[in-house]
């Protein structure tokens, strides 16, 4: 049953791309989507393609995959595949050698898999659209195969939808998936990204341990340098559509040539060994009191209904307490479930507290009615993970920063000339006032985002998620400017992230979070080199890449002093 | 699931009271009242009339009169129609089946078609058929049912002489054929706002679906284009059509009250429309509230097939 030549004749580089270009739809930012690349998977081996977004590198996988929309056209170039070239072979060839020959696993496994099959009916199909199989020994491969990638209690699995399974899980699924017809190659498009941090860990391992055990050739693609160290046995940097560096991994993570890869290795967040220096002098006088107490917060959510006796009881923050102090950040970080939104929720006041205090200064905001907490508002901003949803796309910049103090009582004149010189404080241009969100990148709109919660003069800033959207260059420009904004505002901030080398870097103390309660606090140097808690050290070890640190860090120092 | 429908239950209930005082409100303040027929009749005197509205109960202050029609309702007495003096229950069951026939044929008929044009607008994106579709639809949105009823019986009855211009079938002839063949013209015309309407919905829900990373990793599997299509994307654009099948009902039946009348169809429509004219207020409030149950048992309906159908809904 396995397709494609595992023979002796199979040749050396199972997948091979020349001069590949594709076309982009005439009006687009910029004409070709890809241009000219080129690159070989050499095989038995793990080719990472690394890039920001826009450069082409998804572009790339889908485009082997025969996958690319109908407005995008390959127009020049060659794919190899196996020996047998599939640049402008007819669609049903490329049909067949898709399972069969080259398999692919996607970034996002909660959306895909299909919500209405259960996930033995999506692999079966796998099998059955290839004419492989009777049904019941695709029953049987397809339970082994749910072993074989580590899921628990296989033949219950294979009767389950997707919607009750783990991120990780689902990916699992995806990779059992893919590796039903035992491709030759497989293409992997971001397949970690979405997952958390030690179920990231879990699944690259699974990656590698698959791949050597079946000698599998992996394109994967990653914007991670963190997991190309990780897993990469050799990289090719993708930018704005081209192949910028190519060549082992380690060549290319230690000593890169090209700027554009020296300035992303230098742009990863690294954990940082020493902890960040006091905002204290700079700006506001550092006041004695904490802004926010926070006192044994509880929050439990409840669904269903307790009369019919299916109500299910979810404690999402368990008996939590910090203190937030003026010109300083804390980090809440944690993984998907950990309580983290649901606590920056809480303290913004779009969730009721079940019981414990928030004391902003001498009120406790948990007590207040609606009415006397919109009062304490201003003094309370948010900066929201998606930089794209979070901006109304119908109104103007200046309209979506000087519409909440004008509603707080803010003449329209004052708030105008505050609103452009806070788009000069975040770095735009004063002519971003009269323009509309879609006109910007997503780097910027977090920049407008910040202004936004600034115009309000806050004393407490809470950042839910703010740079997880963001490229790892925009990313470093972002912390920057946060940073920068504490030492001269003094402003107090909540950092909630997954990130860990994120925290560490914009943090003075860090409140890591599990299962709704606080399980270690710290400064970041003790927390992430000393950590108490055992799952403070799971989480440490699970970041990818993170022994690369060191060495490409000065390896980068090094570049750029050349 | 109790629980929900429990809930919903309640809701329902509730839904009809408010439904059914409204009615009973409105309809009783119209000028003339239900006696304005006999005042026409010149036999009538004043005495006659009063002793009409004393027997029919009709002086006593209207909550009472409301009361006492709610009681009956609930114990099974739908009144008695001031025309012919029938039990409302009966008239009504006698017209309900033309009327389902009407509407069932003509859900049949825009589920079909609409999905159809729908699904194949959506794969088709911008070509020649979509925008044929699109404009079509506008069309069939824009001008009114009766005036599609019209034109029909003018080019297929008149013209063409192919299909009856009006009738349910022909007396003396009872057979299946006669009736399918009155029942055409009716049903698609009916039929034709709501294939507009459905095509539409589906067309976007089926450019939701096709756009879904599920799709590319069917896609991916190496699954034929027909298979993505039929199993990945209808599946999934099928889902929220469900609940605006139920949605479309009471627009089914008001659709239906033209049809019917256009069409001479001896349905719930005309009933209605008659019953006004003869202000026979019972039969009148009977096909109100028999609406207003059809509607509320149509969505009911939807929203459970929905649950049954989508693993990721377990109502609560």
């Amino acid at each position: 049953m396995v397709a494609g030549g595992q023979s002796a004749s199979a040749p050396a580089i199972a997948l091979s791309v020349r001069g590949l270009t594709v076309r982009l739809p005439d009006g687009m930012e910029r004409r070709h989507a890809i241009e000219d690349i080129s690159f070989d998977l050499p095989r038995g081996q793990i080719l990472c393609v690394i890039g920001e977004s826009g450069s082409g590198k998804s572009v790339t996988a889908n485009t082997v995959m025969g996958l690319l929309p109908k407005v995008m056209q390959t127009s020049a170039g060659s794919i190899t595949l196996e020996g047998r070239e599939i640049v402008g072979i007819a669609p049903e060839e490329l049909r067949r050698l898709r399972g069969q020959v080259v398999a692919m696993i996607f970034q996002d496994p909660l959306s895909a898999l299909n919500p209405l099959m259960t996930v033995g009916a999506q692999i079966d199909e796998t099998m059955a659209a290839h004419g492989i199989g009777t049904p019941g020994t695709r029953r049987e491969r397809a339970i082994a195969l749910l072993t074989e990638v580590g899921l628990p209690e296989p033949a219950l699995m294979y009767h389950q939808y997707p919607f009750r399974l783990s991120g990780g899980q689902r990916q699992r699924v995806m990779i059992a998936m893919a590796l039903a017809l035992e491709p030759t190659v497989l293409i992997a498009d971001e397949p970690t990204t979405a997952l958390d941090v030690t179920t990231q860990a879990q699944i690259l391992a699974l990656i590698r341990e698959i791949q050597r055990r079946k000698g599998m050739s992996v394109l994967f693609i990653t914007h991670d340098f963190g997991v190309v160290a990780e897993i990469a046995d050799s990289v090719v940097v993708m930018e704005k559509g081209h192949v910028v560096e190519r060549g082992d991994a380690e060549k290319v993570l230690k000593s890169p040539d090209h700027p554009y890869t020296q300035r992303l290795i230098a742009a990863v967040p690294h954990l940082r060994a020493e902890d960040r220096p006091r905002a204290a002098g700079a700006g506001a006088p550092a006041k004695a009191e904490p802004v926010l107490r926070v006192r044994n917060l509880v929050k439990t959510y409840r669904s269903g209904s307790a009369l019919f006796g299916t109500q299910r009881v979810v404690p999402a923050v368990q008996d939590v307490t910090f203190d937030v102090w003026p010109g300083r950040t804390l980090g809440i970080v944690g993984e998907s479930g950990s309580g983290k939104s649901s606590l920056g929720r809480l303290l913004i006041r779009l969730m009721e507290v079940d019981s414990g205090e928030i004391l902003f200064g001498d009120r406790d905001i948990a007590a207040l009615s609606d009415a006397e907490f919109r009062g304490l508002r201003p003094k309370i901003q948010m900066i929201f993970q998606d930089p794209f949803a979070s901006l109304n796309p119908r109104m103007t910049i200046g309209t979506i920063l000087t519409v909440g103090p004008i509603a707080h009582g803010t003449r329209a004149a004052r708030a105008r000339d505050e609103a452009k010189a806070l788009l000069d404080l975040v770095g735009l241009d004063a002519r971003a006032f009269e323009r509309y969100p879609h006109e910007f990148s997503g780097g910027q709109r977090q920049r407008i985002g910040i202004a936004r919660a600034l115009m309000f003069k806050p004393e407490l800033l809470v950042a839910d998620e703010a740079v997880s959207a963001l490229d790892v260059s925009i990313q470093a420009q972002i912390l920057e400017l946060l940073d920068g904004i504490q030492r001269e505002t003094g402003v107090a901030m909540i950092f909630i992230t997954h990130d860990l080398r994120v925290a560490s870097q914009i943090c003075d103390e860090i409140a890591v979070m599990q299962k709704g309660r606080i399980v270690e606090f710290g400064r970041p140097s003790r927390i992430f080199f000393h950590p108490e808690a055992d799952y403070t050290r799971e989480l440490v070890a699970a970041i990818p890449g993170e022994h690369f640190g060191e060495q490409t860090r000065t390896a980068a120092e090094t570049a750029a002093r050349a | 699931m109790a629980a929900f429908l429990f809930s919903r239950l309640l809701q329902s209930a509730a839904l009809l009271v408010i439904v059914s005082i409204i009615g009973f409100t409105v309809l009783n303040l119209m000028p003339g009242g239900p006696l304005s027929q006999y005042a026409l009749d010149p036999g009538m005197t004043q005495a006659d009339i009063a002793r009409i509205s004393e027997q029919l109960g009709l002086n006593r202050p209207l909550y009472v009169q409301y009361l006492d029609w709610a009681w009956g309702l609930l114990s099974g007495d739908w009144g008695t129609s001031f025309r012919d003096g029938s039990p409302v229950i009966q008239v009504i069951a006698r017209h309900v089946p033309a009327t389902l026939l009407l509407m069932g044929s003509s859900t049949v008929i825009a589920v079909a078609v609409g999905t159809w044009i729908g699904i194949r607008g959506a794969t088709h994106r911008y070509s020649g058929f979509d925008y044929v579709a699109t404009v079509g639809a506008m069309i069939a949105l824009s001008i009114p049912t009766f005036w599609f009823g019209l034109i029909g019986i003018y080019v297929f009855s008149l013209r063409l002489d192919w299909l009856p211009a009006g009738n349910m079938y022909t007396i003396g002839d009872g057979s299946v054929l006669n009736y399918l063949h009155h029942l055409i013209m009716p049903s698609v015309v009916l039929a034709l706002v709501h294939i507009a309407i459905w095509s539409r919905f589906m067309r976007g829900a089926t450019l939701d679906a096709i756009s879904q990373d599920f799709v590319k990793t069917a896609r991916a599997k190496g699954l034929s284009e027909r298979r993505v299509v039929m199993k990945h994307v209808v599946g999934n654009a099928l889902l929220p059509m469900i609940t605006l099948a139920g949605v479309q009902v009471p627009s089914l039946l008001t659709g239906a009250l033209v049809t019917e009348t256009v069409f001479t169809w001896p349905g719930m429509g005309r009933l209605f429309l008659d019953s006004l004219g003869y202000s026979d207020y019972p039969v009148v409030m009977g096909l109100l509230m028999f609406s207003a149950l059809l509607t509320i048992v149509a969505n009911l309906v939807a929203d459970i097939t929905v649950a049954l159908v989508d693993p990721r809904i377990r109502l609560a």
